[in-house]
């Protein structure tokens, strides 16, 4: 096992791709390796201060079936989740300022989860291993 | 048979994965060095997630105890 950062980016916004990323960071954050993550545009949508807690859905491949299954398992919200990791680990949220652009908002609609806002040299500055793109 | 006195008890049935062990997480942090903590999981990926987090976060694995459709975990607090 290494003790390379955990960098992922996240562009889906559905619950369940944004519960599978948190997942990765509790896990990841536990076993203290820091995690580095960028939000592009429906992942980003989905931090919005007013939209956390909105049913995000879930990605088409699911089907009925699966949406049923998702919404009957229990598992925390992703956002409770990623505060979860941010208490145990050292994890930094940021949002791509070319997806905020795009949506016309600033740090003050996001969530207080997400750290800063920053362009993707920046995010690459802390990049010490693979990407993972979610 | 552990004669480890137990203080404090998780029972974290039914939560999935990674619910326990953020529990257990919990308990360590707010805990003192050498308190005993037991945890009751039935997610099969504690099984390997609850030692893995110890063994890397320096903490003693008491005891693992398959019960009738959970898992038993003593974790003893080290540092």
């Amino acid at each position: 096992m290494t003790d390379d950062t955990l960098s992922l980016v996240l562009f889906s916004g559905t619950d369940d791709k944004l519960t599978s990323a948190a997942v990765l960071t509790v896990g990841a954050a536990a076993m203290g390796r820091k995690v580095n993550i960028l939000l592009q545009y429906w992942a980003l949508d989905a931090f919005r201060a007013d939209r956390v807690h909105k049913d995000h859905g879930v990605a088409p491949e699911a089907g009925p079936a699966g949406i049923e299954l998702v919404q009957q398992h229990g598992t925390e919200h992703w956002s409770e989740l990623l505060r979860q990791a941010k208490q145990i680990g050292e994890v930094a949220i940021h949002a791509c300022s070319h997806s905020m652009e795009m949506f016309g908002i600033a740090k003050d609609d996001l969530d207080p989860l997400v750290d800063g806002v920053e362009g993707v040299a920046s995010f690459f500055m802390e990049v010490d291993g693979p990407l993972t793109f979610i | 048979m552990t004669t480890t006195e137990i203080g404090r008890s998780i029972d974290a049935r039914g939560m999935p994965c990674p619910g326990p062990l953020m529990s257990l997480i919990g308990a360590i942090r707010e805990g003192k060095v050498g308190d005993v903590i037991e945890v009751l999981s039935s997610d099969e990926g504690s099984r390997t997630d609850i030692p893995a987090w110890l063994t890397k976060a320096g903490h003693e694995l008491v005891e693992v105890v398959d019960e009738d459709g959970f898992t038993r975990f003593v974790v003893k607090k080290v540092r």
